[in-house]
């Protein structure tokens, strides 16, 4: 399982773990924020993301957010439980609930997201 | 307060019992023989079978369980819910607008077609723009009409790389959703800590791409966007189109014309502004306003005068066609229409004045327990939080909502704006006395005294309606959508 200080954040609470297929989710903060998940919308197998453009959908109780890609790359991977038991993004982002793996086209874009001391200064600041 | 309804879940087709009626058909097999053999039904219709006096009280105790504008405060922040006037329902009601075929000839029409031209060209001096389609069946449908309209503006003048809206992300859903709908691409802008579009932002996002800048004003956090010349003028600059939600033209109603502004394009919701039934209540009805250049692509028929006949205007080839039959719903019209002409123009900005001050009363009287998100005065609704001691004891604004219930008030709009933790957003509108402001906010204290005191009380809200509180979660997870 991922440590939350081994992954690195986007300003927009996604989590990506670097590495040859690199694993993407959202933040503890976010789904936190999100409340009950209830539905969760996917990209496909072999779809090529873009940085920053908006590539799933996560829906709780309280609205619908789009997920966009951490960092550029092609879809490997997603996690077919997770669309099947949305409260595993709850449960357990970082782990059961991570959403899609990707190869990334730039593998440098990551080292430019934040680090965890800086995602936790980033999460304070937003709530004032 | 109590609902003396009880919940029954039996819907009318399990109260059914064979051969019971309401009505006898004297002769039912002289009835059928009139239907062509190949058109008649194998076997009956599944039915209910219940006497009229059966299905009288089905449906009378079904509304007993409703919370309604005409039953109870309802201040759904964003949603204008206003007081519907009956004098508007006996003008729609009235034979020659309810018994006109949508298929008369314009010389038979004449009344509607005066109707439909006089509100528009109301409704264009209202807004300060230079023409209007009534068409659209309402506020979503007419922000849809809204961006066929500027995609064949573009297209007409050779830019389809126009591709992209934008859009803050203090906006009404529709708003990106409308967008997506279209092929448009949707650019979304962090709003500045005080609420209001960050114009320096915007202007690193406009560009040779972007067709459209979709902005509420004033915006959901009931703040105006007085930054709105310098937004105007960047995006024309830009060469593209501003695009105003009128959802919350409430608070600008008579004492601003948008037009004035620099907006090109604007939608009015007459079920929020104009005071015609919302959803359920009937069908509903919206419009676009726009600037001349846009105004050869609206959708046709429009009315145009001629003498002094009113005739349909079908346009020439740069209509985007239709988007609704006829002229839409003209019975929604004619209410929309009686709502206007009750007012003087001075009234009009009265309307607007009195939804300020009853929001700002509320979240003065209230500001000691439900902080507001902005530190300005706001327009025709606040944005509160439950405030640090009721969140202390987990409280949740979901519980204050609930709670509401129970004290015989509508919910207001809860987590909404999705950048305001925990979001209460309340609009009470011009229609609600002091009385129930202060009945209204008499609750609210009860409820965080309720809270503060015991808790688990709260959580359990509602206690006093027809069904407890409702597991959303496992409704929304596990849906059983089948009866």
């Amino acid at each position: 399982m991922a440590k939350p200080e081994e992954v690195k954040y986007t300003k927009t609470h996604e989590y990506v773990l670097p590495g040859a297929e690199a694993t993407v989710g959202i933040s503890d903060h976010a789904q936190h924020e999100m409340g009950d998940v209830v539905f969760v919308e996917l990209p496909k197998v072999g779809q090529k993301l873009e940085k920053e453009k908006p590539c799933a959908v996560v829906e709780s109780v309280k609205s619908a957010f789009d997920i966009y890609a951490p960092v550029s790359g092609e879809v490997t991977a997603v996690n077919d439980a997770v669309t099947g038991e949305p409260a595993l993004l709850n449960q357990s982002p970082l782990e059961k609930g991570w959403l899609f793996k990707l190869k990334p086209s730039n593998p440098g874009e990551a080292d430019a997201l934040m680090d965890w001391a800086a995602y936790q200064e980033f999460v304070k600041q937003a709530a004032h | 307060m109590t609902c003396s309804a009880k919940l029954d879940n039996r819907l009318s087709i399990e109260k059914s019992d064979a051969g019971r009626r309401g009505l006898f058909c004297k002769n039912p097999l002289r009835a059928r023989a009139k239907v062509p053999a190949n058109l008649r039904r194998k076997a009956a219709p599944r039915l209910p079978e219940l006497a009229e006096f059966d299905v009288v009280r089905h449906y009378t105790r079904l509304s007993r369980m409703n919370f309604s504008v005409d039953t109870h405060f309802y201040p759904l922040g964003s949603c204008t819910m206003k007081y519907n006037p009956r004098f508007n329902e006996e003008a729609a009601a009235l034979e020659g607008f309810a018994a006109l075929h949508p298929l008369a000839h314009d010389s038979c029409s004449q009344g509607t077609l005066e109707l439909i031209h006089d509100l528009g060209a109301r409704l264009t001096e209202l807004c300060g723009l230079d023409a209007i389609t009534l068409q659209p069946a309402a506020g979503a449908h007419s922000e849809f009409t809204g961006l066929l309209l500027a995609k064949a503006y573009f297209e007409d003048k050779g830019q389809k790389e126009r591709t992209e809206i934008i859009v803050p992300d203090s906006a009404h859903g529709t708003n990106p959703a409308t967008a997506s709908m279209m092929g448009f691409n949707t650019v979304n802008i962090a709003s500045k800590p005080d609420g209001r579009l960050d114009v320096e932002e915007l202007k690193k996002r406009l560009g040779p791409k972007t067709a459209v800048l979709m902005l509420t004003v004033p915006n959901t956090l009931g703040i105006f966007e007085s930054n709105i010349e310098a937004i105007a003028k960047a995006v024309h600059d830009a060469g593209a189109l501003l695009y105003m939600d009128g959802a919350n033209l409430n608070a600008l109603i008579g004492m601003v014309k948008p037009g004035d502004l620099g907006v090109d394009m604007m939608h009015l919701n007459f079920h929020k502004t104009f005071s015609t039934p919302h959803g359920g209540g009937g069908p509903g009805a919206g419009a676009i306003v726009c600037r001349r250049h846009l105004a050869p692509f609206l959708p046709v028929p429009t009315v145009r005068k001629e003498g002094g006949r009113y005739v349909s205007d079908f346009g020439d080839k740069r209509t985007i066609g239709k988007v609704k039959a006829f002229f839409g719903n003209t019975g929604v019209l004619v209410k929309a229409y009686a709502y206007m002409l009750a007012h003087s123009a001075r009234e009009l900005g009265e309307i607007a004045e009195c939804a300020i001050l009853n929001a700002n009363y509320v979240a003065a009287k209230l500001k000691d327990l439900y902080p507001s998100y902005s530190k300005e005065y706001c327009m025709h609704e606040c944005v509160l939080t439950p405030g640090p001691d009721l969140a202390a004891k987990g409280i949740k604004t979901l519980d204050v909502a609930k709670g509401l219930l129970d004290r015989g008030f509508h919910a207001p709009t809860v987590y909404f704006p999705l950048i305001v933790h925990e979001a209460i957003m309340i609009e009470p509108t011009e229609t609600e006395s002091k009385e129930t402001l202060d009945e209204f906010v008499a609750a609210m204290r009860d409820i965080h005294a309720e809270g503060s005191a015991n808790p688990q009380a709260l959580k359990d809200a509602p206690v006093t309606q027809p069904v407890k509180r409702l597991d959303e979660v496992q409704a929304a997870r596990q849906p059983n959508l089948r009866w």
